[in-house]
């Protein structure tokens, strides 16, 4: 598949451009021999279906959590996604109307989730939505999307085991983001026995499966533990015990939200050295979001394994973390999920362009083989299983609350929601 | 004891109720689009709830913070059939066994946990829907009334209770559905509860199973039962002194507010579609409480119209400022709480009432006003 024919605004060199500008320094003139024009995609021939689609303006929601409990971790993912609308506004928008959202808050609540998203399709009639970030809230407007037909772009990295027409997933799923990590930890530091834990509900329970077969069946390696903790514990002065005790290579920790907070600390306190790698720590859960919770100096040298890190050193993304601050403030950080929100809009832009039509149906049939070329994260594409080929990255968490890229895979990875061997 | 409080309802009351009918059966339906309908349903669904706290704390003055354990029981056994209904085996090929939840399978579950079999039955459904969470009330009732464990320590351990079933519903997943809960409900029967029709549909049956509840709990507020409710509220050493088994009123009264909540439930699940544990703990749980508050606990249509406005306030509010609604919403509890401690009926039943009675009088220039007079809800005159 090939985008030639289709400007997908973040793969041409002007849009790069546009980028390190910001969006305010455009003219209009710069980018007239790309844009598209409205006249030339006539409203009733673009959609069909009735969505909320005028001759200048295309309405699109933004649903995620920005009270309660989730709201920490959802703002980055909302920020981006309104930076990606005004980047894509200021370059003429989609098929040349301008996008506008409806922003509706999940509250950290799925039932809320389930009303709200039905409120967007069936009330706003919005031509795709950003929104959802745990896997939670994602069952529970499910079924609203595929009923009404809706289109959603899921930016969180998850535990896979789904594939709905109705849902774009720019985060990686559990394979993407396991299976390289574990590679490189067996191959590079040697490890040889790990200890798994995780809080407990299914994304941190489905990748420890997967890392656990992966570990025993493929690496030949041994699992001396495996242990999980409800949402929000705070107490893992027992499991640090059975740490020391067993002395793994390497703990695998997929521990999520608040928690971390307790867990790094109690470790460090502990007298686990993670910088002297013995065991060495291997997270998929803490991005420079949670280590601001964290604190720097209680997670330095730990690993973690995402598909991007915001000290990612290439044009596009010193031109996005640019732009991001620039719009949210200069003291923000940047994690995975924030970025994978960051190409929700702009993939769906592409995917709209290329169907010349806003129609879910069309928008659907046109998104695999989307790419767009200078993500921040680099070169990504849509597969035909509606999740992103991405490469998977392995950081060194740095005293400031940074990561070091210490290893890329080469290739891209091909997502793999329902893996074999696996199950 | 006059004439009109031995009949079920007085004509201020009948006027109420047949209001109340006309705004759900009528001006609802015809005034809202599908939507805004399904989510007045869903409002309506806490209703139940409310009404059942009308009874336990405003009549019977027991407060219990755990109401979402019988909601959750209600509507997660609704669920469960609908689970096992939308699993079918042609639904769920591509699991690595099909037939089962798909939870269950993430889990590793290879086969369905006994205990999931009889709710392969409707009719087993439906019964459990209400015997579940009400023998769990009596057991809990049996064993704190008993022991003339009262006032705030009941409330706390039913909020316990409402922690306790909330991480044992997260803690095992395999059989529940964990934090997603039970997700994907497709079908009633056949009868796929998706399609805008059938939302109409449940909210009428809603609609009709509220005014049930609503007779059914008028009811035990009229009788002698519901007199020694509220004697033993005011003075529960006197009526138990003077012959009354006091515990077991109580746990007849708990009872029965845990059934309300548990058809509430069932409904619920069914017109959004889902269940999950977060209407199970403690801020839902907190949260029926204060429908009930604002409506005010002492009058059963009160609390219908508080879970109705509160849950609107809370749809619009948020609706209009996704960021700052939850302030907007804290202001209006302390608002109404610190204003009008009986709720909306309180303001009701002293500011309005009186000035609609003298008015219609000087119409009729008949009977006698201050009968007429009276306040909706008599229990307003015991002084707390």
């Amino acid at each position: 598949m090939s985008d030639s024919k289709i400007p997908t605004s973040l793969s041409s060199g002007v849009s790069r451009r546009a980028m390190l500008a910001g969006s305010a320094a455009l003219t209009a003139a710069l980018f007239a021999p790309k844009m598209l024009l409205a006249k030339d995609y006539p409203t009733a021939a673009v959609n069909t279906t009735g969505l909320a689609v005028t001759d200048d303006t295309v309405t699109v929601g933004i649903l995620h959590s920005v009270t309660g409990t989730m709201a920490i971790s959802e703002t980055g993912s909302v920020q981006a996604e309104k930076l990606a609308i005004e980047q894509i506004n200021a370059m003429g928008g989609v098929l040349g109307r301008k996008i506008e959202f409806i922003q509706e808050d999940g509250a950290s609540d799925w039932p809320t989730f389930a009303e709200k998203a039905k409120k967007l399709l069936v009330n706003d009639k919005v031509a795709s939505v950003m929104g959802c970030w745990t896997s939670a809230s994602r069952k529970a407007v499910l079924p609203v999307f595929e009923q009404y037909n809706g289109f959603l772009y899921y930016p969180t990295f998850y535990e896979g085991l789904e594939q709905s027409p109705n849902v774009i997933y720019t985060g990686q799923e559990a394979t993407q983001q396991i299976i390289a990590g574990l590679d490189w930890v067996a191959e590079t530091k040697g490890a040889e026995t790990f200890f798994l834990l995780g809080s407990d509900y299914i994304w941190p329970r489905t990748s420890n499966k997967i890392a656990r077969k992966h570990i025993e069946n493929f690496l030949g390696k041994k699992v001396v533990g495996e242990e999980y903790y409800p949402l929000g514990h705070t107490q893992f002065n027992s499991v640090i015990n059975k740490i020391r005790l067993r002395k793994p290579d390497v703990i695998y920790a997929i521990v999520v939200g608040g928690s971390n907070v307790a867990f790094y600390k109690q470790l460090k306190a502990a007298g686990i050295d993670m910088t002297k790698e013995k065991p060495l720590l291997l997270t998929i859960s803490v991005t420079e979001d949670e280590i601001r919770g964290i604190g720097g100096e209680n997670i330095e040298g730990a690993y973690a394994c995402m598909k991007y890190f915001q000290s990612l050193d290439n044009e596009n993304n010193l031109a996005f973390v640019k732009a991001f601050k620039e719009m949210w403030g200069s003291d923000i950080v940047i994690g995975d999920v924030t970025q994978a929100a960051y190409l929700g809009p702009w993939l769906w832009k592409a995917a709209v362009e290329k169907a010349g039509s806003f129609d879910v149906d069309k928008v659907r049939a046109a998104s695999p083989g989307i790419e767009l070329t200078s993500a921040p994260e680099g070169y990504v594409k849509v597969h035909e299983n509606h999740h992103l080929w991405s490469k998977t990255r392995v950081g060194l968490a740095k005293a400031d609350g940074q990561y070091e890229v210490v290893f890329e895979t080469p290739d891209l990875v091909e997502p793999d929601p329902f893996p074999k061997g696996y199950q | 004891m006059n004439a009109t409080s031995n009949r079920l309802f007085s004509p201020a009351e009948f006027v109420g109720l047949a209001v109340l009918a006309v705004i759900i059966f009528l001006i609802l339906p015809t005034a809202l689009d599908n939507f805004r309908l399904n989510l007045f349903g869903k409002y309506l669904t806490y209703a139940f709830v409310a009404i059942g706290l009308v009874l336990c704390w405003g009549a019977g003055g027991i407060l219990s913070l755990g109401q979402g354990v019988f909601f959750g029981l209600g509507g997660y056994c609704m669920a469960m059939f609908l689970k096992l209904e939308a699993s079918s085996p042609e639904n769920t090929a591509i699991q690595s066994t099909p037939g089962i939840p798909d939870f269950m399978d993430w889990n590793q579950l290879t086969e369905l946990p006994w205990w999931w079999e009889p709710f392969h039955s409707l009719t087993f459904t439906l019964i459990a829907v209400v015997a579940v969470p009400v023998a769990f009330a009596f057991v809990i009732g049996y064993a704190m009334f008993t022991r003339r464990v009262g006032g705030v320590y009941f409330a706390i351990i039913t909020q316990s209770l409402a922690a306790i079933l909330t991480i044992l519903i997260i803690g095992q997943q395999g059989y529940t559905g964990g934090v997603n809960g039970i997700t994907d409900l497709r079908t009633l029967n056949g009868w796929d509860i998706r399609t805008d029709s059938a939302k109409d549909t449940l909210y009428f049956v809603n609609g009709g199973l509220l005014f049930v509840c609503i007779l059914l709990a008028q009811l035990i507020r009229k009788s002698k039962l519901g007199r020694i409710l509220i004697a033993m509220r005011d003075q529960e050493n006197r009526v138990r002194f003077s012959g009354y088994d006091v515990a077991r009123f109580k746990m007849f009264v708990f009872c029965a507010g845990a059934g309300f909540a548990a058809v509430g439930g069932a409904m619920f699940t069914l017109q959004v579609g889902f269940m999950s544990p977060t209407l199970v703990g403690i801020v839902p749980s907190i949260e029926m409480v204060i429908f009930c508050a604002v409506g005010g606990r002492l009058s059963i249509m009160g609390a219908v119209y508080g879970a109705l406005l509160v849950n609107l306030a809370k749809t619009t509010l948020s609706e209009s400022f996704p960021e700052l609604w939850l302030l907007g919403l804290g202001a209006l509890f302390i608002g109404v709480v610190m204003a009008f401690p009986n709720g909306l009926a309180g303001l009701y039943a002293e500011q309005v009432q009186p000035r609609l009675a003298s008015l219609w009088f000087r119409m009729r220039g008949t009977g006698k006003p201050e009968d007429a007079g009276r306040p909706a809800a008599p229990d307003l005159e015991v002084a707390e």
